[in-house]
């Protein structure tokens, strides 16, 4: 799509001066300025300043350098966030990716009840995280749940516990994390396959290439755009995970399903170090950075309107 | 399905464009089917067991798994989550929450949308030096992890005096739903034609003239969109309601915490899946009840031009 | 209080307007049974005077309830009174001047002289000044046991923590978990202090939480007490629930043997009518040292502008230390008095024990008033790593050592 070209304005007569050109339109963006300024740039800067300070309760200017930051990467709590984090971001980009390209797949394969399928798939997209993580927290339960039901059927060794379990809780928490969001990536493909032209897979057939092959040497190549939205969409819901873990392992068993958004909540107001809190969601402003950037760049920066 | 002629409807136009399969009971349809039908058992399991769960007596619960079928149905449970449970020595279950989301909710949503709809206008019909480079900032922001804005926030609604009232709440969900809006928004009217903004130019209407003459009227449909996304996305808000309100105003979500964190004696399993499914109900309705509108919503909000 | 009371009928009847009764919003956190039950006390007193209790109770223990708390402080908005962990906690706030100053109440109300131990007080004063009021005296050296798990493992119940450990591979034949514990940082960090002072001594202890000495925190005292907080990690082995009265409710039901927890447990035992003696017991101190840290709660009062709500606040603070408040609210809270000066003959065995061993003076200060919250914090993000892994004694020691070292 494009954007409108010309600035309207210039199409009229001479104007007094640059500023007030284009006046109202100015005026009625100032929400958006005083959003972009005042909160993001200047609430970030504010962080990332407090970082360097050994704040406590209150935020102080009382410079410290990088103790903060030598100690976050000398703290256990936090390299385990950073891994499952790394564990949970790289098992969810891909399962989702896969699981939101399959279905999507099948549901345009001219399929009956379409919309019905659909519905199913996108409606724990609705659903927030906290009761995500609850009703899965309630289906894992050992006693009640999936492990006893199993056990139930005469499988008595049966174990499947992963909410207690250190080495596995992370996949209990992508097991539910996968329910609540693959929908939408779902949907996003579906409206990316449905942008392919119907002659693509006409040649396709004519040439005698297998409907598999089609998809992956074909079609997903054209669809590259669209993985690469969705990507990002995922990659910043990962940054962000906080609710779900909080609902339903709250960074248990131990601390073995820490994520780095309940470090900094937790170092901020119940440790009452805001300088270490600070210099940890410095570091997680940086990852997205490091992901945005090239990104921004080329969607928004990249290419001359017009 | 009721949403069956909305959707065909609104999507007439793309619609399936997959090999065309075969014949109706070939391998392939039933593994395709078979396939469809198992993954839909698990995106639907958690609101059955959600419901069933809800519906129990706490000892049949104790007895039996979370998968049987309730042999008593009661809804004892659901009365307790909505009116009885207690958190402190308040025993007035989520009741509270509800009336306080929906105080906090329309005046968030109708904000929201009014500012973000004017941006996206702004951005793109009337761009000025330096207005892409705002967008640029305001589409990082929202990517931005929320633990790192949260203490500034708290001095901002101080210095402005809104710390703790609902109107404080109701800035802090604007702020944070304009990236996502504005997008939206400045991409459904770069795609209104152009010459009818120029025509309208040439009569000389102002800003706001073809903003609420022409704009407006032309994008109804997404401002349907745009508040099926807020609704949702304020209801189901935790982190800001807690952090931002007090106990008088707490949002439902927060009452759901406090009732499935409170655990007095044993946890009451059926009252914590009421209170669970009473909170997600309103999100739920919406999303039944707009059908294709909810999907094209977030079609249109992430494949963007 | 009479003075403040005086004054506002007086200013009553200069404005001719009647309306003295303030609403109060006091926020705390807690929501178990037995703490709700205590905290209706509180308000139940303060209805009866011509104000009201708003109650702001928020679940989810300390860890979900400071950050709101601390952000309404700090965000300009606060509620007109609150539940802190007295000792470290509010320092910088009352530093800032975000805190009502009560040494008029406390002068009034002749709080020095009452208050048993008189720490409970200090860890309120600042520069002279008293900011906080403490309600109750919550010791953290318990060990509760069920009567019903011992009968069905055939063991007689044990009266110090040897006999327990020894006990409980007889507990788990019998299919009982021997030690309950939630799955909590908080929880396996205060059990694990509990062992420190029972085991390693009350110096050693002191040594390390109020002289912050690393190298005994290194030492062979505090060597022992980690290799018996590795056989308690045994004997929790199969305990899988995550709040604390949800494993108190374990020893209550007798599934499980018994539990390391503060007297608060004591709420829920009798909120479950168990009685102390017949279907419980408990031992101070693991039955090994008789000692009780002194923690406690305490109620501070954001400063306010509006007068009416200052003298409001006073009041409140002199109501919550007024003997017949403290009788009522202890007992339902299974937590001790702050005041020596008052009659609990009502209450039960358990304790009847921690009123002698503080009667006696077997006191120590308690986690909260000599660590502060970051030091307890990476406290119990170890504890809670030692306790979910197979993290050897000697690699927790370490650990713990330099945190010690670090702390300020």
């Amino acid at each position: 799509m494009t954007v409108a070209s010309d600035p309207p304005a210039r199409s009229h007569a001479q104007r007094p001066s640059r500023l007030f050109k284009n006046m109202m339109a100015k005026i009625a963006s100032i929400p958006m300025i005083l959003t972009a300024l005042v909160v993001f740039v200047g609430g970030t800067t504010w962080t990332v300043v407090h970082s360097f300070t050994g704040s406590r309760l209150l935020p102080k200017l009382n410079w410290v350098g990088v103790d903060q930051y030598e100690r976050l990467w000398n703290t256990d709590r936090w390299i385990i966030s950073i891994k499952n984090l790394g564990i949970y971001g790289v098992c969810s980009m891909i399962f989702t990716l896969v699981i939101g390209f399959t279905l999507a797949a099948l549901l345009d394969r001219k399929i009956r009840f379409e919309s019905a399928f659909r519905t199913i798939f996108l409606y724990p997209f609705a659903l927030s995280f906290v009761v995500t993580g609850l009703a899965w927290q309630w289906i894992l339960n050992p006693e009640f749940g999936i492990q006893s039901v199993v056990r139930g059927w005469g499988w008595e060794t049966f174990t499947f516990n992963p909410l207690n379990d250190p080495d596995t809780v992370m996949f209990g928490l992508l097991i539910a994390g996968l329910w609540q969001g693959t929908g939408l990536i779902m949907c996003i493909m579906l409206a990316g396959l449905r942008g392919i032209d119907e002659d693509i897979w006409k040649a396709c057939r004519v040439d005698g290439i297998g409907t598999v092959k089609t998809y992956v040497q074909v079609i997903i190549p054209m669809m590259r755009p669209v993985f690469i939205t969705s990507l990002v969409l995922i990659a910043s819901g990962i940054i962000k995970l906080y609710d779900l873990v909080v609902a339903q392992t709250n960074g248990g068993p131990g601390i073995s399903s820490e994520v780095p958004a309940k470090y900094v909540i937790n170092y901020m107001f119940q440790a009452q170090n805001l300088g270490q809190g600070f210099a940890a969601s410095t570091m997680m402003l940086c990852s997205v950075i490091i992901i945005l950037i090239p990104w921004a760049y080329l969607e928004f920066g990249g290419k001359k309107r017009g | 399905m009721a949403n069956a002629d909305i959707y065909t409807a609104a999507l007439a136009a793309d619609g399936p464009s997959g090999p065309k399969p075969k014949r109706r009971f070939s391998r392939a349809n039933i593994f395709l089917y078979g396939t469809l039908i198992v993954v839909s058992l698990y995106y639907l399991l958690p609101l059955y067991v959600m419901l069933v769960t809800s519906v129990k007596g706490m000892p049949e619960i104790r007895l039996g798994n979370v998968f049987s079928p309730p042999v008593e149905v009661t809804f004892q449970p659901w009365v307790k989550a909505w009116a009885e449970a207690c958190t402190g020595i308040n025993c007035d279950g989520l009741s509270r929450g509800f009336w306080n989301s929906v105080q906090i909710l329309i005046p968030s949503v109708i904000l929201s949308i009014a500012i973000a709809s004017v941006n996206g206008y702004a951005l793109s019909n009337w761009k000025f030096k330096g207005s892409e480079v705002f967008f640029t900032i305001l589409i990082i922001g929202a990517f931005i992890p929320y633990q790192t804005m949260l203490y500034p926030i708290v001095i901002l609604l101080r210095e402005i005096g809104l710390m703790g009232s609902i109107w404080g709440l109701v800035l802090v969900h604007s702020v944070f739903g304009m990236p996502i809006l504005t997008l939206l928004f400045r991409n459904y009217f770069a795609s209104i034609p152009e010459e009818l903004f120029k025509a309208a130019r040439v009569d000389g209407a102002g800003f706001w003239q073809i903003y609420f003459q022409i704009m407006l009227p032309m994008a109804l449909p997404i401002f349907v969109v745009a508040i099926i996304l807020q609704v949702t996305g304020i209801w189901n808000d935790f982190l800001f309601g807690v952090i931002y309100t007090k106990p008088a105003t707490y949002p439902m979500t927060v009452q759901l915490n406090n009732i499935v964190n409170s655990v007095q004696g044993i946890k009451e399993y059926n009252v914590n899946m009421a209170a669970t499914l009473l909170t997600g109900l309103v999100p739920l309705i919406i999303y039944f009840a707009s059908g294709k509108l909810f999907v094209r919503g977030i079609a249109a909000g992430a494949v963007k031009g | 209080m009479k003075l403040t009371t005086k004054l506002m009928a007086a200013t009553a009847m200069v404005s001719a307007t009647a309306v003295s009764a303030a609403e109060l919003e006091v926020t705390h956190w807690w929501t178990s049974g037995g703490e709700a039950a205590a905290v209706a006390k509180f308000a139940e007193a303060f209805n009866a005077t011509e104000h009201t209790w708003v109650d702001g109770a928020i679940a989810g223990s300390g860890g979900t309830a400071r950050p709101i708390i601390i952000s309404r402080i700090l965000g300009g908005d606060p509620m007109a009174a609150t539940q802190l962990n007295h000792g470290r906690q509010a320092e910088e706030l009352i530093e800032a001047g975000l805190m009502l100053d009560l040494t008029d109440v406390a002068e009034a109300g002749g709080w020095k002289d009452i208050v048993n131990p008189s720490g409970l007080l200090d860890s309120c004063t600042l520069d002279g000044k008293i900011y906080c009021v403490p309600v109750n005296i919550h010791s953290w050296q318990w060990l509760w046991l069920s009567h019903d798990a011992f009968e069905a493992a055939g063991v007689p119940v044990p009266t110090n923590w040897d006999e327990f450990a020894a006990a409980s591979d007889a507990l788990e034949a019998a299919g009982k978990i021997p030690l309950a514990m939630g799955q909590q940082g908080w929880q396996q960090s205060g059990a694990f202090g509990v062992m420190a002072v029972a085991i390693a001594g009350q110096d050693a202890w002191l040594a390390v939480n109020a002289d912050k000495n690393a190298e005994v925190a290194g030492g062979p005292e505090y060597a022992k007490v980690f290799e018996a907080a590795v056989s308690a990690r045994e004997m929790a082995a199969n305990s899988n629930v995550q709040d604390w009265n949800q494993a108190t409710n374990l020893v209550i039901t007798g599934q499980a043997g018994g539990q390391i927890m503060g007297d608060w447990a004591q709420g829920e035992f009798s909120v479950a009518e168990s009685v102390a003696g017949e279907d419980y017991s408990c031992l101070p101190g693991l039955g090994v040292n008789e000692v009780l840290d002194t923690g406690g709660d305490a109620f501070y009062f954001p400063v306010n502008d509006d007068p009416e709500i200052t003298a409001a606040q006073k009041e409140l603070a002199a109501l919550l230390i007024s003997p017949e408040v403290q009788v009522s609210f202890n007992l339902a809270k299974g937590s001790l008095p702050v005041r020596g000066d008052i009659d609990l003959s009502a209450a039960n065995d358990c304790m009847q024990k921690g009123l002698e061993i503080l009667a006696s003076g077997g006191i120590l200060p308690s986690g909260t008033q000599t660590l502060s919250a970051d030091t307890s914090t990476q406290i119990e993000d170890l504890m809670a790593q030692f306790w979910s892994s197979d993290m050897s004694a000697a690699d927790a020691q370490a650990k713990y050592a330099e945190i010690i070292g670090n702390a300020d």
